[in-house]
């Protein structure tokens, strides 16, 4: 099993370090969305729960970029019938692909927030980081996971980059409700506010649950 | 396959269930302190909603058996469940949204967590429907609707959880905190329409199951009679159209 998912997830690395079809698209879009926030919002700044809001919003719409392209080099190009040919485990396709959409947001983050900072933010992160990077790897957990899924589930039907968002966006509500709860303190101006764990704890219970439960349906998206 | 069955009592208990309940709610529940007549949508908004969201539930319990047995009329179960939740659902959002006007002086209220969730839930069962109609194949619609009716049955109170706890509490806790005071006509009353309400679905469900397998057999027999060309061939459609 973690020989099959390691080759899974060497393979989609490559397969983006050559075609660069994810990662980037993501990146710009998040970027341009914090444009068109700023102009929307006739802000040159934000701070507190707005800039929680327009942080998390944003990553998850550039999330569901991510999802969309996902399995579509398996749908079009027999990676499906390949993998369903070989003799190994079915979920491990599910673990590789959570595994490479976690890895893609985080890349993505690794750039937009900073970039949020730098455009958005008026008080700055500071001494808030690690905190920031607790929520921001849970809430990704919850988005790879849910989105690997309906990734998956959307990507044989016929009007995919419709039906992806359209079920993953309300199942993603609560992750935007915890992360936003948990940023917002941290972001607010004139130093961080007392951060509220219990958020954590939603978050991590979210993964958990889509966890397991994708982890247990998802063979049955791959049957012939 | 007989889903007709016990169809008539059920169709009796249900009228003098809810024809029941709504004599209580105008004729014997008194009217609330607080907020006076309008109070009395209650008796209609929360059963519906409770049986909507048990409706959702049960969707996803059959899924779990159609996923686990393969057998198509859970799917159509599991299906025709969903589509009738969707329906009461409507107008939970509906009867809740005018309550909202009344109560509070505004159709709708973000900071009231148990319409927020239903939203959320009743944005995510609208797609249930569209995906089924953009999967061809019968087999594979059915897999995959109920991979749905899963994800989606779990969701249910997870979301519910991480909205109350996100917003103040508006809403009269009905079940919870404020159920447990309210006064013995009021209760009696609730539950003759929970009652109904359930028996309702019950009916409406067992209906709809007999008529589409009704629908399913028919055309079974059409083909044996005129043979596979004889037939015109199925249209896409959302609802299953096998067994």
């Amino acid at each position: 099993m973690r020989g099959t998912v390691a080759a899974l997830i060497r393979k989609d690395l490559q397969l983006e370090r050559r075609s660069f079809e994810s990662v980037p698209a993501m990146l710009m879009f998040s970027i341009s969305t914090f444009v068109l926030f700023h102009f929307g919002l006739d802000r040159g700044s934000l701070a507190g729960d707005l800039a929680a809001g327009v942080l998390w919003v944003t990553l998850l719409l550039a999330a569901v970029l991510g999802m969309n392209r996902l399995f579509v080099a398996e749908r079009e190009q027999g990676g499906f019938d390949g993998f369903l040919m070989a003799p190994v485990d079915r979920t491990a396709l599910f673990v590789a692909k959570a595994a490479v959409l976690f890895g893609f947001l985080v890349a993505v983050e690794v750039v937009a927030v900073p970039a949020f900072v730098i455009l958005l933010l008026q008080p700055g992160i500071g001494q808030a980081l690690p905190e920031l990077l607790a929520v921001l790897l849970l809430a990704d957990a919850g988005i790879a996971v849910v989105g690997t899924l309906i990734g998956a589930l959307g990507v044989q039907t016929r009007a995919r980059d419709l039906i992806i968002p359209l079920i993953a966006l309300p199942l993603l509500v609560p992750v935007v409700i915890a992360a936003a709860e948990a940023t917002a303190p941290l972001l607010a101006a004139g130093g961080a506010d007392e951060f509220p764990v219990r958020w954590l704890g939603v978050l991590a219970l979210y993964d958990a649950v889509f966890g397991l439960l994708a982890y247990a349906v998802f063979d049955f998206l791959l049957e012939e | 396959m007989t889903f007709g069955r016990g169809l008539r009592a059920l169709s009796i208990a249900s009228v003098v269930l809810i024809a029941g309940a709504f004599a209580l709610v105008f004729f014997w529940a008194p009217n609330d302190a607080d907020q006076g007549f309008v109070q009395k949508i209650f008796y209609v908004h929360v059963p519906l909603g409770i049986v909507a969201l048990c409706g959702f539930v049960a969707g996803g319990v059959y899924g779990i058996k159609h996923l686990r047995t393969g057998d198509r009329a859970y799917d159509l179960r599991s299906y025709v469940a969903i589509h009738i939740s969707l329906i009461l659902a409507v107008g939970v959002l509906v009867t809740g949204s005018i309550w909202a006007r009344a109560a509070w002086g505004q159709w709708w209220v973000w900071d009231e967590p148990a319409l927020v969730s239903f939203l959320i839930v009743f944005l995510l069962y609208a797609c249930y429907q569209p995906l089924r109609f953009s999967i061809e194949d019968p087999e594979r619609q059915a897999r995959y609707a109920s991979v749905f009716a899963i994800v989606a049955g779990a969701f249910t109170p997870l979301n519910f959880l991480a909205v109350r706890m996100a917003e103040s509490l508006v809403h009269p806790r009905v079940l919870s905190t404020t159920g447990g005071s309210m006064p013995g006509e009021m209760r009696l009353t609730f539950l003759v329409s929970l009652a109904g309400m359930a028996c309702l679905f019950v009916t409406l469900w067992k209906y709809e199951l007999a008529s589409k397998s009704a629908s399913i057999q028919l055309r079974s027999l059409r083909r044996r009679l005129a043979g596979d060309d004889g037939l015109a061939p199925l249209q896409r459609s959302a609802a299953p159209q096998q067994l």
